[in-house]
């Protein structure tokens, strides 16, 4: 092996990769139309904000205070009701999942009121956590918008010594695909970095091409480069494809520039290809390498970095492996480039613990691929 | 004894199929420790409660009101620590580098003010990068302020009336209890997927494919020598699961495993059914992983587990009905949580009958034309 840079077979060993990549059908399928699907499910399926859900109601009271309260429910933009007589009918739609909570306006309801009371029970599917507490939240929110209502008609209402003045900064809306669209795009870069690498080179490997490759007399340093070109081209391609679909198609703002988040993109493709390289150069069989680049990169990216789950809130030995995690560091800095605007004292932190994953990552690459060969 | 029942060819080929996969070690390796690794570490991250929260205050107030406030906020659970804030500045500064996710404003009147009876007003700002998360944590701040809004308010008869609330199946709504069942269709799936769908691609890539072939086997036999292995993997996975929930996680399960197995292989055949039909289309192991990838995904996401489906716009609740992990899910969470009887269980169970039908009749169709 000699380690004289030659610009042309340099250039000639890309466009060999370059080739090799664009002739594989299923480069396509992971680089564009997988995106495609991923940022279509994180920006319609995943629906995290609340959502009109259908409750069981149960009057067990005549008055005239249960049935003005019932209405409230009915005609509640939250709520669809089915109207029953008794829990017992409607216990069985809970367990079945076909309703998520039950409301209970129990006997002596109007009684309570007109002495300046009135319980309601709010019964709801634990099963589901979120959906319960936003039941629970939102049953009570209309009973006291109904309570208040009925107060202001008897001009006893005053507003409460202390208010909050919530501002959400950046998303006004509380629109959740606004940071979910642009953490996708860690997800696809991930796929692409990664995933895509580690599979497509451990199969060089499986089939002892690459052998053949390190038999010629390319540098080391020549041949992991043209092996990472094509790919971190490939992964600019399809985060700027998730960027413009995230702004045209999905309306999420862009409120940085172009340019911070191209060398965003770029850094962190450094560490992830590296990770691919790395774990094909170890594990040299396809079926391994998938298994370990899924687990290694795929699922912590979706859920230890940031991007679905609050970090804060995992058990300490937990958080401590988010640490770990490349997409930790990228995941702040997509959200904010998008929705809140180019923020470099953020960024540089962020993009300076990425540079030096990916100097590991690369460095046990070389080593790893050294031994092996010897 | 189930040799005899079965033939000396189908146990054959099934043990044939099982050395394919369990021969080489580390792919054994991989095939029991990324689920357990998934349940361990994915069952404790995947929470959607936002607790240990940081909190910027800028208290230009300083008076017994303000106070007040910021010591319960303190002394709440879900924070973890409390950040001085000096200026404006300071407080854009705090939220823009996400070093706190929320920060209050206490205005230099404020005391003065609720004192008064004029009505105080709590600025607070929130991270919306992290939206979700911010609106917990504002529904946080807002039942402080309003408790102490409420001691103020004693002399005034307190807002009529109140609802008592009661988490069924779940009452201390503890979301480990979400995930831990929906966890089992997740992986159970994810392990079983993976090994069907390498199954026909391998024999192609190796060149095996037409050694089978001119087998005396026959296609009905090659198609249940290559699914039992996967569904064994995946039932094999539950299992284990259930055998680790009790002695880690502590999740009950109230419902009947004579419900919870049958389910279970139900749904592990109609998702190795669309997993042979990627092995029969795919041409090297690659797309089949590819194709894998590209079902698991989606599935997982539209099963419920990610998100509620009925969050979703109707026409993908109407796709959803056709993934086996969407019904599954519901059987899961019913007979862990809710004991669910016989006959919701079958409700749920049918659906994954007919998919299983369409795509193992799909993927021997497909098997046979090749095979021509």
């Amino acid at each position: 092996m000699t380690d004289v840079f030659r610009p042309r077979r340099f250039a000639a060993m890309l466009v060999k990769e370059s080739l090799q990549i664009a002739r594989d059908p299923s480069t396509f399928l992971i680089a564009f139309a997988l995106p495609m699907l991923l940022l279509f499910l994180f920006g319609y399926g995943i629906n995290l904000d609340t959502a009109r859900s259908r409750i069981g109601l149960v009057i067990t009271d005549h008055s005239e205070a249960a049935h003005s309260l019932a209405g409230s429910y009915q005609t509640s933009k939250w709520f669809d009701v089915v109207t029953t007589g008794a829990v017992s009918q409607l216990s069985g739609d809970l367990v079945g999942g076909r309703i998520s909570g039950i409301v209970v306006i129990p006997d002596g309801f109007g009684r309570q009121v007109a002495q300046g009371g009135g319980t309601i029970q709010v019964l709801t599917d634990g099963a589901a956590p979120n959906t319960a507490n936003f039941i629970a939240a939102y049953a009570e929110g209309v009973r006291a918008t109904w309570a208040a209502a009925r107060a202001g008609d008897r001009g006893t209402a005053k507003p409460p010594p202390i208010q909050t003045d919530p501002r959400y900064w950046f998303d006004p809306e509380l629109k959740s695909r606004y940071n979910l669209v642009p953490g996708s795009i860690a997800v696809v870069m991930t796929m692409v970095g990664t995933l895509l690498t580690a599979l497509v080179i451990a199969r060089e490997w499986e089939r002892g091409t690459m052998e053949a490759i390190m038999a010629t007399p390319l540098g080391m340093a020549e041949f992991i480069a043209t092996k990472v070109v094509p790919y971190f081209l490939l992964g600019l391609g399809s985060m700027t494809l998730c960027a413009v679909l995230a702004v045209t198609v999905f309306g999420v703002p862009f409120r940085g520039s172009p340019l911070a988040l191209v060398v965003i993109a770029s850094v962190f493709l450094f560490p992830a290809l590296g990770q691919g390289l790395l774990i094909s150069a170890l594990t040299k069989n396809q079926f391994v390498a998938s298994q370990v680049a899924l687990l290694s990169a795929f699922l912590p990216t979706l859920l230890l970095s940031g991007f679905l789950f609050e970090i804060s809130s995992m058990p300490v030995p937990i958080q401590a492996i988010t640490y770990l995690v490349p997409s930790r560091y990228l995941i702040p800095q997509l959200q904010t480039v998008f929705i809140a605007g180019d923020d470099w004292g953020l960024f540089v932190p962020d993009m300076a613990v990425l540079l030096g994953f990916g100097v590991v990552f690369f460095v046990l690459t070389v080593r790893a691929t050294r031994r092996r060969i010897a | 004894m189930i040799a005899a029942l079965l033939g000396p060819r189908l146990v054959a080929i099934i043990v044939k199929e099982f050395w394919a996969v369990l021969r080489d070690p580390r792919a054994r390796l991989s095939l029991i420790m990324p689920p357990l690794i998934q349940l361990l570490v994915f069952g404790y991250a995947s929470t959607m409660e936002v607790k240990h929260v940081t909190l910027g205050v800028l208290d230009r107030d300083g008076g017994y009101w303000s106070h007040e406030i910021i010591q319960r906020l303190a002394g709440s659970p879900n924070v973890q620590r409390i950040v001085r804030l000096d200026s404006d500045a300071d407080l854009v500064r705090a939220i823009d580098s996400q070093q706190v996710i929320a920060a209050l404003r206490f205005d230099a009147r404020f005391s003065a003010d609720v004192s008064a009876g004029r009505g105080g007003v709590v600025g607070a700002a929130y991270d919306g990068r992290k939206v979700n998360a911010a609106q917990i944590v504002g529904g946080y701040v807002d039942r402080i302020v309003g408790d102490v809004s409420d001691t103020i308010a004693v002399a005034q008869p307190p807002a009529p009336g109140n609802s008592s609330v009661t988490y069924w199946f779940n009452p201390n709504l503890d979301y480990l209890w979400f995930t831990i069942p929906s966890l089992v269709v997740v992986i159970s799936l994810v392990s079983a997927t993976s090994v069907v769908s390498q199954s026909v691609a391998r024999e192609k890539e190796l060149g095996t494919f037409d050694q089978l072939m001119v087998s005396p086997f026959r296609v009905w036999e090659i198609l249940v020598g290559k699914m039992v292995p996967p569904v064994t993997i995946g039932v094999a996975n539950a299992t284990l699961f259930l055998v680790i929930n009790p002695l880690v996680f502590g999740v009950p399960f109230h419902g009947a495993l004579l419900l919870f197995y049958p389910a279970l292989i139900l749904f592990l055949l109609s998702m190795t059914g669309i997993g042979m039909l990627i092995s029969v289309i795919a041409q090297t192991q690659q797309q089949a992983f590819l194709g894998m990838f590209a079902l698991t995904v989606p599935v997982t996401l539209l099963s419920g587990y990610a998100a509620p489906i009925a969050n979703m716009p109707p026409f993908l609740q109407v796709i959803a009905q056709a993934n086996p992990a969407k019904h599954f899910f519901i059987v899961s969470e019913g007979l862990f949580l809710k004991g669910m009887p016989a006959a919701d269980v079958f409700a749920n169970t049918w659906p994954m009958v007919v998919i299983a039908t369409v795509t193992i009749g799909a993927a021997s169709a497909l098997f046979r034309s090749r095979l021509e």
